[in-house]
């Protein structure tokens, strides 16, 4: 084992303070050191998205990120989109309805993507909905169940913010 | 809201877990005492191996093994993957080692094993492994490879075809000697690697107390991978099990039984510890097999109102440096080519050469989509020379129904008769057609035209060979709880095969899919599998499950009949209980009936019922069934940039009868998205010497969300006679006829610049440059 740092981190709300290896990415540690292992690497080149976490509220890639630099950060991943066990998010609850996955490996950064994406944008287009995604490979859906789930979830978080 | 009704969609079972988080692909899987490996791989083409040190390697802080294949090698009955389907037109064979021996053939061949405390530290060690490689001449072009005097791609063997056979029927020099016309094409076709966006993975776990090895694999064939492991550790199937967890996408290539899968495996075995193996995205440019190059001489000899007479040529096919799989892209290409239409007369002569690159073997369409090209590259140059509209030439020649069922001429690799088994081609090209307004598209064209905007309108026919046999099994079992357990040997990549199935086994036994559980790519589950890949699990195991379903409920209803004392027809069953008709106090639950079949001590089963409340069922069918559709696309072109922008593509397809519409429309629009990156983007580039210059998604271009058109659907639907629920397959649709519909479509727009392609993908420098000769020629003839 390589030179060590100790790190305190908040991922979906709880608080770990955990003892990493320098060099360790974010992603595996996220993965690999405290087992949420819904956080999916597909390229480990910043390029096809799947490993996208919200760091502070903004979109990153956690492949292209050291576990080090999450020091002092919050992070939501996927596991912490839901409400709770027995309830989804509406953005959950739209992939489902619009058959907006299929294998589900891509699945995880397309959520956080478009998290950030509708609390920024909450009436968006087709086209900008395009474009907010046009960082996240998918090779199952050609797109458009994806786009129709992200569409319809900006209805829905409209609905229940007008209550 | 009303429940959903036939063909409606119910949302997939398989969503949940996929949608928290939870979902167990194959790097989920996490292990006490759990080991980490990394591959040492050929950084050259073609090459020698004089020496392999790994002592520094060894001596790192947390290794436990380097293993090349000496080490393998007391563990293993054979040391080469002696995989390929048969065929009798095989010139050599070119199985791959489990680990490279003396030489290398591509680079990212698996030369070691590196296993240590982590991946981290196993990619420190792999780099500290010294091999010492003598470079050798390493042959890049397909073409090439064959011509005399060629460098061998392998030093050792007596030249580079590797498989050789014809294809066709009829008299073609009769059809061409009569023609009113004949025309030639040059075509070169490339379609790059699967890249399901999880990579490959194994972990391999040795069990001492049963002595069992268990092999989690990102895989599409877990039985074929388990005979194939079991044949080459010579472990017998009793000792031996391949799962496969949660899988993030196939494509193909993840059908194919690999030499990491082995290595580690052995691994595991060696250190009695569990192995982890997770291919990089660079090892999937490197070491997963892929489609590449297909040169295509072909010529077309048609009657005077373009009628076909006959069809010839030959295919130079590109098989990588080994046989992984067999000659079934070219075969499937060289088959397809005719399908749509009436060809009297076809006569295909197809080489598979050698190249020092990583071995070929099928991505989703599996050279259908090549083949399919051809022909509708022909069909436009016939159009365009005979000045007959596009569709009106192809309504001409499409085999028409009364037509059906309609016996080709051809076999498949299995020597099976292809009989187009149903539907209405013509009146699919038709519905295609209005949809997209194909009539009135010269006058929009020629507005945009006068605004200095170039779009083009062009069309495809396809149609797919579906449901590759013999059988997919299905075990449909009541147990104890009353729970319906479901066992296939099909495996689930994304298509929504367990929620296909559940759906097909709750249909007979309750309708409550909550009440079904799918087990899928499980050797352990059920003896015989043949796996996810040919458009097959929907015809295949989705049959299978429907009669096995069938078997249990009569089974069900007789036992309960005789058990409530009620004749069996005045029985149904709802949920997960048995009731008399009208009669809803007196029923009888599903766990009752099983308990009751699984049988007491000295007491007789009811209604003298065989044992157990199950049944397994092989559908057994030989034919495949034919899927059809047409494609239309229309793309506006930049010509000063050469960018191609798709801004409408309609699809008509008929795949019999549709399980549930909205899989259906996913598994086209998904398709249809891979065709469009095999038109436009995906290019898998090697230079001279064989080093991959595309190997991050950099280079190599997926497509991407604003690329992508809304995808426009017509369905028909035309039920097969061959099995029971009247599908076909439909995972390989999309992409067949959409570069050929692209490329008609790019090339109506360059129509004022004379442009002709005859090649996927057309890239915008290539489309610049046809932009630009085209202008040469006009300004040349001024």
């Amino acid at each position: 084992m390589g030179e060590t740092r100790k790190i305190i981190v908040t991922v979906n709300g709880t608080r770990h303070e955990a003892e990493v290896e320098v060099r360790y990415l974010l992603a595996d540690f996220l993965r690999h050191q405290l087992g949420l292992t819904g956080t999916h690497l597909g390229c480990e080149h910043g390029v096809c998205g799947a490993c996208t976490i919200l760091f502070d509220g903004r979109s990153a890639r956690s492949c292209l990120m050291l576990a080090v630099q999450a020091n002092g950060h919050e992070i939501l991943t996927v596991e912490g989109i839901a409400p709770g066990p027995d309830k989804m998010h509406p953005l959950q609850e739209a992939f489902r309805d619009n058959h907006g996955l299929q294998c589900g490996f891509c699945t995880p950064g397309m959520l956080t993507t478009l998290i950030e994406f509708l609390r920024d944008n909450p009436d968006p287009t087709e086209q900008e909905v395009r474009v907010a995604i046009s960082g996240n490979l998918c090779r199952c859906t050609g797109y458009q169940g994806i786009v129709a789930a992200a569409l319809d979830a900006a209805k829905r978080l409209q609905a229940a913010k007008r209550g | 809201m009303p429940p959903p009704g036939p063909g409606e969609y119910r949302g997939r079972i398989e969503d949940p877990p996929l949608l928290r988080g939870t979902a167990q692909f194959v790097d989920d899987i996490r292990l006490p005492g759990m080991l980490h490996a990394a591959f040492v791989r050929s950084p050259l083409g073609h090459a020698a191996i004089r020496a392999v040190d790994a002592a520094a390697a060894r001596a790192l802080a947390g290794v436990h093994a380097v293993l090349t294949r000496a080490d393998l090698r007391p563990h293993l009955l054979s040391e080469f993957l002696a995989v390929g389907l048969p065929s009798p037109s095989y010139k050599q064979e070119v199985d791959r080692p489990a680990l490279a021996g003396d030489d290398v053939a591509h680079v990212g061949e698996p030369v070691a094993i590196v296993v240590a405390e982590s991946r981290y530290l196993a990619e420190d060690a792999a780099a500290l492994v010294e091999v010492d490689y003598e470079e050798l001449p390493a042959v890049a072009d397909c073409r090439a490879a064959l011509k005399p005097g060629a460098p061998r791609v392998h030093r050792n063997g007596p030249h580079n075809l590797v498989a050789e056979f014809d294809m066709g029927y009829g008299d073609v020099a009769a059809a061409f000697a009569g023609a009113a016309h004949v025309f030639h094409e040059s075509i070169w076709q490339h379609r790059g690697g699967s890249h399901s966006i999880e990579c490959r993975g194994d972990v391999a776990v040795y069990d001492p107390l049963e002595d069992r090895l268990t092999l989690w694999s990102s895989t599409q064939a877990p039985h074929a991978a388990m005979r194939a492991l079991g044949a080459m550790l010579g472990r017998d199937e009793n000792r031996l099990r391949v799962v496969t967890p949660d899988v993030g996408g196939g494509f193909g290539p993840k059908l194919v039984f690999y030499p990491e899968d082995v290595a580690t495996s052995v691994a595991a075995l060696i250190l009695r510890r569990p192995v982890k193996w997770i291919e990089d995205r660079r090892e999937h440019f490197t070491a997963t097999t892929q489609e590449r190059d297909q040169f295509w001489e072909v010529e077309i000899a048609v009657d005077g109102a373009g009628r076909i007479l006959g069809l010839r040529g030959a295919l130079i096919h590109d098989h990588g440096a080994y046989t992984a799989r067999g000659v079934n892209v070219p075969y499937g290409a060289a088959q397809t080519v005719t399908l749509p239409y009436v060809v009297p007369a076809y006569r295909l002569e197809v080489k598979l050469a050698l190249t020092n690159k990583v071995p070929v073997t099928p991505v989703r369409g599996a050279g259908q989509p090549q083949g399919a090209f051809v022909m509708e590259r022909l069909l436009d140059r016939v159009a365009r020379e005979l000045g007959i509209d596009r569709a009106e030439l192809r309504r001409r020649n499409l085999v028409p129904p009364e037509r059906m069922p309609y016996a080709t001429p051809l076999k498949t690799r299995g020597g099976i008769p292809v009989v187009l088994d149903s539907g209405d081609y013509p009146k699919c090209q038709l519905a295609v057609l209005d949809r997209a307004q194909w009539d009135s598209f010269p006058a929009r064209q020629n507005a945009a035209r006068a605004k200095g905007r170039y779009i083009g309108i062009g069309l495809a026919n396809f149609v797919e060979g579906t449901g590759r046999g013999p059988f997919e099994p299905v075990t449909v079992r009541i147990g104890p709880s009353g729970k319906i357990h479901v066992y296939s040997g099909a495996a689930a990549m994304g298509q929504s095969t367990k929620t296909m199935l559940a759906d097909l086994v709750a249909e007979q036994l309750g309708g409550d899919r909550a009440n079904v559980t799918v087990t899928t790519g499980d050797s352990a589950a059920i003896s015989l599998g043949i796996g996810g890949f040919n458009s097959r699990q929907a015809v295949m195991a989705g049959s299978s499950a429907h009669v096995a379903a069938l078997k249990v409920r009569e089974k069900a209803l007789m036992v309960a009949g005789h058990l409530l004392e009620a004749a069996a027809e005045d029985l149904e069953i709802a949920g997960a209980e048995i009731r008399v008709k009208g009669a809803p106090t007196m029923r009888i639950s599903l766990a009752q009936i099983a308990i009751a079949l699984a049988g007491a001590p000295g007491f007789m089963l009811p209604g003298g019922a065989a044992p157990g409340l199950e049944a397994t069922e092989h559908f057994v069918v030989d034919a495949m069934t034919y899927a059809n559709g047409t494609a239309v696309a229309e793309v506006e072109i930049d010509i000063e940039t050469g960018a191609v922008a798709i801004k409408r593509f309609v699809m008509a397809h008929d795949c019999g009868r549709a399980l549930d519409r909205t899989i259906v429309d996913g598994q086209i629009i998904g398709g249809v998205a891979h065709g469009i990156g095999n038109a436009l983007y995906e290019w898998m580039g090697f230079d001279d010497n064989c080093q991959p210059v595309t190997a991050t998604f950099a280079e190599y271009l997926l497509i991407t969300a604003p690329e992508m058109p809304q995808i426009e659907l017509v369905h028909q639907e035309s039920p097969t006679p061959l099995n029971p629920l009247g599908v076909k397959g439909v995972g390989e649709s999309g992409v067949i006829p959409a570069a050929a519909a692209i490329v008609s479509a790019i090339e109506d727009a360059l129509a004022p610049f004379g442009a002709h392609i005859a090649q996927t993908p057309i890239r915008p420098a290539e489309i610049l440059a046809l932009i630009e000769a085209g202008r040469r020629r006009h300004a040349d003839s001024l």
